[in-house]
């Protein structure tokens, strides 16, 4: 991966680092309104950080997503469970 | 969980379950514990990382439940009050964990922009053309587990079990700023951990 020098400009990178302190206000829709139109005229101009915004936009569209997909409880983990808080009538025997 | 022998049927709302939780059923606390403990288990092994630790927490969680259950005032779902019980004892892990070892992760409470700009292609991503398979999804569990402890725990809380930045500051007992800063870093540098994934063939 090649270093690029991400902005060319001295006074556009100040304005990219207030960006990115309200970003995550932004996303929650926390941002007061003067900050959000300052923001978003940020964006509209600012290739960088508006790249950084979508993809993190679509980080957490991602993650949102896991909340659907819980990792899977291992069938030994709930016999133990089971057997643990004394209900091993609900765990079935092992055939064979 | 398809092995276990339960019909579910048995209490058909909230309110009879509770019921025959509050009498002690054992049918009961079955039918509690197959309904909830996947996603009990799903709280604990995001918070605590280690498979050992979440089986704790997942028993713990239950039997903590259970022997509570005249507490439950049924002000929120009982899912909700499981959750809570599972994440408290999941912390209670983390802080143990925290005493046997020095702590590697660096104070945090700094907004700041640090890599944030190290990447900044773009993605090659759609959500259409991106259902979550199964890739996809371990992925990104396995990048939330590599986040530090402190920024992992506010991430889950508020971005997979859904609490705003409020309750998440009051679970883990940190000030509501904290809270933001660390949710701010966690989702900056998840970011930046996917970036490899999704980055545009050049
Ligand atoms: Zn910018």
């Amino acid at each position: 991966m090649s270093a690029t020098p991400v902005h060319p400009h001295q006074h556009e990178e100040d304005d990219c680092g207030r960006v990115l302190t309200h970003l995550n206000d932004y996303i929650d829709d926390k941002l007061s309104p003067e900050l959000c139109a300052e923001l978003e005229a940020h964006l509209a101009q600012c290739e960088n950080c508006r790249v950084v915004f979508d993809t993190l936009n679509q980080t957490l569209y991602l993650v949102h997503q896991l909340r659907e997909t819980p990792p899977e409880l291992p069938e030994t983990v709930a016999y133990r469970l089971f057997a643990v808080m004394n209900l091993q009538q609900f765990i079935p025997k092992k055939k064979g | 969980m398809t092995g276990i022998e339960i019909d579910l049927d048995i209490y058909p709302d909230e309110a009879s379950l509770l019921q025959g939780l509050k009498r002690g059923d054992p049918e009961a606390c079955a039918c509690m514990i197959k309904q909830y403990a996947p996603r009990v288990y799903a709280i604990a092994i995001r918070m605590v990382n280690d498979r050992d630790e979440a089986e704790e927490v997942l028993q713990e969680t239950f039997i903590s439940a259970c022997k509570n259950i005249n507490r439950f005032e049924g002000r929120s779902a009982l899912g909700t009050w499981l959750h809570r019980i599972a994440t408290n004892a999941a912390l209670m892990h983390l802080r143990k964990r925290k005493n046997r070892e020095v702590s590697l992760d660096a104070p945090v409470e700094m907004y700041g922009g640090d890599d944030v700009y190290r990447e900044v292609k773009d993605w090659a991503f759609s959500p259409d053309d991106h259902a979550m398979n199964s890739e996809t999804r371990d992925m990104l569990e396995k990048a939330i587990s590599e986040l530090p402890e402190t920024l992992r725990t506010v991430f889950i809380l508020r971005e997979i079990e859904g609490y705003s930045t409020e309750e998440t500051a009051n679970i883990l007992g940190i000030s509501v700023s904290a809270a933001k800063v660390r949710l701010h870093r966690a989702r900056l540098r998840l970011r930046q951990s996917l970036a490899p994934y999704f980055i545009q063939p050049a």
